[in-house]
């Protein structure tokens, strides 16, 4: 399990990188390296050439003006630890809890689980709640992406093989509001078989706002819009939500494989919505 | 001085250095000159293969050698793995090619060997083999396996059954004929790998001056492993030294001997330079053995008041592509029937099947959770049928302490009838009972489920052959320094051998532990043994070590008697010396004794001694099998909206007779629990319709973690075994042989209100909530 | 072949080596620093057993390339006791509480609990649980390696106080 031969480098500096992404046929872009360098090792992956932009020290900051701006290079353990995100965005730490371990944290970054987008990804669904826009880069400019078109396919980010994702903007929900993350794997730090992330509003028993996210059910984690609107303006009552519910979950074209059915990850998600829900509910009633 | 050893929680030998470390493990040796080797190997579980070019592979800047069926030089005595252990049993024996030659029954057996300056660059050249593979029919089920008219895993097959084996005691005909009810069950079991921490690995390192090869192998059982070379190669056992250096975990598939340690050596030999494999973790879910599926049907006939009379059934056992474990694990699945419950009228058959898929053999415990497993789903079956607490069910059925010696009427695999040595079976039971608060845990269930919370409390009763011989010997010496060298063919994968050795040893001759080196695993260090396997080594080499030490001791006081001119009675052993009980000046140290006995030149041995060294070696043996057992209690919380499972606690009470170190045989039993824990509801190892392995990754093939284990609470009884003088019993594999059914009794019990019956195991979260909607679902 | 130089402090020690780019941190710190006490057990970031500490914190040494550590300080199994050589109280508290049998995962253990402790020793039993969730033991049941957890941790508090 040794990775096969690459060229390495190691730009130290944005538009090194850029240079390079441009030039280097086949280059993989190495970040926090939790998810590549298994596969390099498992020769799943043998790039030519890997960017690694661990120097880039401008991508490894987090700020907030009116929005959150966290570099992509910010590690996981950072954002876990971080007052910003903390105070404007507490259901990222939530989730947090739910990937990895505190050694793959260590290295792991956001930009990384954005850009590797795997189905059962925690970073991603909060990124969705928020309806976050990624900054991409690349020799010919910037553009900016809305993170509902991010995900294109399983493990498909929409972005070029000559760009580097550089930026994370987030937009925090104005207070007061509840947030809930809940996800079921079967061992603690493994892929999720499912999860959920939840931001809701509720005023006088009704819920006024709602952001719902889904993982790991699907090829891509997405905004689970069409329970979102089923759910916007209903009254809290669980009986209520839970039938709620039903259509937009059974429409749901769920991942089946060798390992996990579809049919369990339907139920499964049923129970974590209303557990998301529920415990969003609960963090929305006591601010 | 004069502090008991034997007994006591002494703090393990072999820590210094593991801590720091500074272990040894196979992998961590570096020879001058040493090249590493890659497999290539198959992607297919069943196709004829011939290989079109290894040229891209040799010419690779940095390659030495690439061996193939073809180049296997021909010196070999075979280029096919030789029965490790032949049976007459065996209908069909298949084994592998060392490489595969033009047929290939699993995914992960070994096509090519590539031998290169570096690990990377040996695995960057099979990349550059060309294999031409044209697929057969892969046969992956077992129970698919075992129809008459099924597809062959192997071509030269005439069917895929290796051999049928059973057990059969009583009368069976008549006892179902006489009971007044029966039930019938099945379930599937399903084991996984060993997974020890630490892979396989080989290093080879001929000596051509010396015509002389030292195999570094990562082994349970390096005499078994310098046999099977030696008969491979065609070389006296004398030209082969096998050394385990430090062993990062066996777990039963270790015990083996594979073609990797052949072509290692061969590999050495052409080479005429030291050879390493290490074998990675994608490799260890393809070619060391594992566990896998037996499926079981039974029927039970019993009488109204919850007396079993009766048990009869078969089982379809996996035995993987190849036999290259003999019939060890079926033999040692059907052996322990009917556990410790007494159960008169007994037929169990066996059919070991052919499949193309990894090799099976005994994982820890071999067979025999398989069969308490059975025991306990059978007791708990009956129970609920007739309505009798489980506890109450066990207590009606156990062997009872007027009943020792038992002989339940099975054989053991070494022909002699089971005796069941001594116990106190139903003592247990009510012990584990009250730790676990039993009753008090019903009263809580009660009050769970009327909030919606599924609590669930299940029992396992369990014993175990232990201490299997023939042998493993000891040889204690001390030497002119006074310390002792105590060197033994018994081999350590970490259950801490050199600590309990070192503690009898200790004992016999008061002398601080820190004096007694453990020289272990190096078949040029001693002459012959067996291997850790079986929860064996405790007992044989417990016995030896105190025999042995034992001899030293009396050869010490009669030597000193003369030296001293005293009689032995007026002496006494202590603190490194003979002393004169009635003068503690007069003394002679060990170191002198020893000098005494190995004489400079011309000098000669004292007058009544024949043998030089103040040494002895002793080879102890039993053919009566002291018999562990144990009762567990485990307690769960089912969460029926996810199928996620909580274990809230889990109990041991554990009988291994007189204990040499609690501190081991705890850590022993709480490790064991695990591995039961992660067998119930963690491992399994996945195979596709075409054969191909799914679950080759620790994110997908999933070991119990931390994070989902519970305290486990371990008390011990200590019944001494009337089989061997020191009272001894094994301890390595009493936690894993019942956990499986302690958890799966607990889950089914949470489920109760849903009427659940668990058909298999692993239990999966989305098998549990298929048992809550109301699904029966099958074995499959 | 594409070979560079690397350097860093190993333990305090500062090492180099030339390596191909493709050589994990792991394989560089037993192959060329020759330090074995890292041990490789799956080399796909789960078993944890290479974990050691790269300035600061506790990373898989399988999922980081040795060209990465340029200029890091490292600090592994074998840098752990104290610098007169006597243990560290994890270690000590490892054998104390026979937390380690084989001891493959040894090394990982002490090193992901050295990082998580030295962070903060005031943990709970589950906190301790789940650090360790990212190593596999397959021996213990990992029972006594949370005994020696907390054992350790009293005696770094009192270091740190």
């Amino acid at each position: 399990m040794k990775a096969s031969a690459f060229t390495y480098h190691k730009p130290n500096s944005l538009d090194e990188a850029l240079g390079l992404l441009e030039s280097e046929e086949e280059a993989k872009i190495l970040a926090g390296g939790q998810s590549l360098m298994p596969m390099l090792n498992m020769r799943f992956v043998q790039p030519e050439t890997i960017v690694d932009v661990n120097g880039l020290k401008e991508l490894s900051t987090i700020s907030f003006t009116d929005r959150v701006e966290v570099g992509s290079l910010v590690r996981q353990k950072t954002l876990a630890t971080d007052r910003i995100i903390e105070q404007h965005l507490p259901v990222m730490r939530e989730a947090l809890k739910w990937v990895g371990h505190f050694q793959t944290q260590s290295r792991g970054t956001i930009g990384g689980s954005l850009c590797h987008l795997d189905p059962a990804s925690e970073l991603p669904m909060v990124a969705l709640l928020y309806d976050a826009e990624l900054q991409v880069a690349s020799k010919s400019g910037e553009r900016v992406i809305p993170i509902q078109e991010w995900g294109l396919a399983y493990m498909m980010p929409s972005i070029g093989p000559d760009e580097l994702l550089t930026k994370i903007f987030i937009k925090p929900w104005e207070k007061p509001y509840g947030f809930g993350f809940q996800e079921f794997a079967r061992r603690h730090g493994d892929f999720a078989i499912a999860a959920v992330g939840c931001l809701l509003k509720l005023k006088n028993g009704i819920i006024t706002d709602i952001a719902l996210s889904i993982g790991g059910v699907e090829d891509v984690p997405r905004r689970f819009i069409e329970c979102e609107e089923e759910l916007r303006g209903a009254n809290y009552d669980i009986d209520e939500i839970k039938q709620r519910i039903i259509t937009p979950l059974d429409k749901i074209n769920y991942l089946d494989d060798s390992l996990v059915t579809g049919s369990y990850r339907h139920k499964l998600l049923k129970g974590l919505l209303v557990r998301a829900i529920e415990q969003a509910v609960t963090r929305a009633n006591s601010v | 001085m004069g502090v008991r050893q034997i007994g006591a929680r002494v703090h393990r030998v072999e820590d210094e250095n593991l801590i720091r470390g500074e272990g040894k493990y196979l992998d961590d040796i570096q020879l001058p000159n040493m090249v590493y080797a890659a497999f290539l190997r198959s992607s297919m579980a069943h196709a004829k293969i011939s290989i079109t070019d290894i040229e891209a592979a040799q010419s690779l800047p940095g390659v030495k050698a690439v061996f193939t069926y073809d180049t296997l030089p021909s010196s070999l005595v075979s280029k096919t793995q030789l029965e490790t252990y032949p049976a007459p049993i065996i209908k069909q024996s298949m084994l592998p090619d060392l490489l595969a030659n033009d047929e290939v029954a699993h995914v992960g057996q070994a096509i090519a060997m590539v031998i290169a300056s570096s690990r990377h660059i040996a695995e960057d050249a099979c990349e550059l083999i060309q294999v031409d593979y044209k697929a057969l029919t892969p046969v992956v089920d077992v129970l698919e396996a075992a129809k008459p008219n099924s597809q062959l895993t192997h071509s030269s097959l005439k069917d895929n059954i290796a051999a049928s084996i059973e057990t059969k005691f009583g009368n069976v005909e008549t006892a179902f004929a006489e009971c007044e009810d029966s039930i019938e069950l099945s379930f599937k079991q399903h084991r996984g790998g060993c997974h020890s921490m630490e892979c396989r690995g080989v290093l080879g390192d001929w000596q051509q001056q010396l015509g002389e090869l030292t195999l570094y192998s990562s082994t349970q059982c390096p005499y078994l492993v310098r046999r099977m070379v030696s008969r491979q190669m065609g070389c006296p056992e004398s030209s082969i030294r096998v050394i385990a250096p430090d062993v990062g975990g066996g777990f039963g598939p270790k015990a083996g001997y594979y073609p990797e340690e052949t072509l290692i050596a061969i590999a050495s030999k052409e080479l005429r330079q030291p050879v390493k494999w290490s074998e990675d973790r994608k490799e260890h879910f393809t070619s060391t053995n594992q566990q896998r599926d037996q499926f079981w049907n039974l029927k039970v006939g019993f009488k109204n008041n919850g007396e079993i009379t009766a048990i009869s059934g078969h089982v379809s056992h996996d035995s993987g592509a190849f036999l290259n474990y003999g019939l060890l694990l079926s033999a040692t699945t059907l052996m322990p029937l009917p556990g410790p419950y007494k159960i008169k009228n007994v037929h169990v058959t066996l059919d070991a099947i052919y499949t193309n898929t990894v090799s099976t053999s005994p994982v820890r415990g071999a067979g025999r959770p398989n069969a308490a497993y059975a025991m306990d789903r059978v007791i708990d079956a009956v129970a609920r049928h007739l309505g009798i607490d489980p506890a109450e069910m066990r207590q009606i059925n156990l062997v009872k302490n007027e009943d020792f010696p038992y002989q339940p009427g099975s054989k053991h695999r070494n022909g002699s009838m089971m005796t069941y040595d001594s116990g106190d079976y139903t003592g247990m039971l009510a012990m584990v009972k009250e730790m676990a608060d039993y009753d008090g845990f019903r009263q809580q269930q009660k009050e769970a489920r009327a909030n919606g919370k599924y609590l669930g409390i299940g029992l396992a009763c369990f014993i175990e052959d232990t201490g299997m011989g023939p042998y493993e010997g000891v040889n204690v010496r001390i030497d002119v320094t006074g310390n002792v060298i105590a060197s033994t063919g018994a081999t350590s994968q970490g259950q801490g051998h050199a600590t309990v050795i070192s503690q009898v040893i200790a004992e016999n001759l008061d002398i601080d532990i820190s004096k007694i080196r453990v020289e272990a695993g190096d078949t040029g260090k001693f002459p012959h043994g067996i291997g850790a396997i079986g929860s064996r080594t405790g007992v044989n080499v417990g016995i030896s070590a105190n025999d042995a030490a034992s001899q030293v001791k009396t050869k010490a006081l009669k030597l000193a008697s003369i030296l001293l001119e005293k009689s032995e009675d007026e002496l006494e052993l202590s603190d490194g010396a003979v002393r004169v009980r009635s003068d503690s000046n007069q003394f002679i140290t060990l170191a002198d004794l020893a000098l005494q006995l190995s004489p400079a030149v011309a000098g000669k041995l004292p007058k009544g001694f024949e043998t030089a060294g103040l040494e002895a070696v002793s080879y102890q043996t039993t053919d009566y099998m002291p018999h562990s057992s144990g009762a567990n209690i485990a307690k769960v919380e089912v969460d029926v909206v996810t199928g996620g499972i909580k274990i809230l606690d889990y109990y041991v009470v554990h009988d291994c007779g007189r204990i040499l170190n609690p501190m081991i045989v705890d850590g022993q039993i709480i490790g064991g629990v695990v591995h039961g824990i992660g067998n119930a509801m963690f491992e399994q190892m996945v195979y596709d319709e075409a054969g191909n392995p799914m679950t080759t990754n620790y994110g997908d093939y999933l070991l119990p973690l931390a994070s989902e284990m519970p305290e486990i609470h371990v008390a011990h009884i200590e019944t001494p075994s009337p089989a061997n003088p020191m009272g001894l019993k094994g301890a390595g594999e009493g936690g894993t042989i019942p956990a499986i059914g302690a958890m799966i009794n607990a889950i089914e019990d949470a489920l109760t209100p849903f009427d659940a019956y668990v058909a298999q195991y692993p239990v999966t979260p989305e098998y549990i909530l298929d048992l809550v909607d109301g699904k029966q679902v099958a074995a499959e | 072949m594409q070979e560079q130089i690397v350097q860093m402090h190993v333990n305090g020690k500062p090492v180099s080596g030339k390596v191909e780019a493709r050589t994990h941190l792991g394989d560089f710190l037993r192959q060329a620093v020759g330090l074995t006490g890292t041990h490789l057990g799956c080399e796909h970031g789960v078993c944890g057993a290479c974990t050691v500490i790269v300035d600061g914190d506790a990373v898989r040494s399988c999922l980081m390339l040795a060209v990465q550590a340029d200029n890091c300080e490292v600090t592994t199994i074998e840098g752990i006791a104290e610098d007169n050589g006597s243990l560290h109280p994890l270690q000590e508290a490892f054998r104390n509480n026979h937390a380690l049998q084989c001891g493959f995962c040894t090394a990982g253990m002490i090193t992901s609990l050295y990082a998580f402790l030295s962070e903060n020793p005031n943990r709970s039993d589950d906190e301790i649980r789940e650090a360790i969730s990212g190593n596999i033991c397959r021996c213990t049941g990992y029972q006594g390696i949370v005994s020696a957890a907390k054992e350790a941790a009293t005696k770094m508090a009192k270091v740190r106080n």
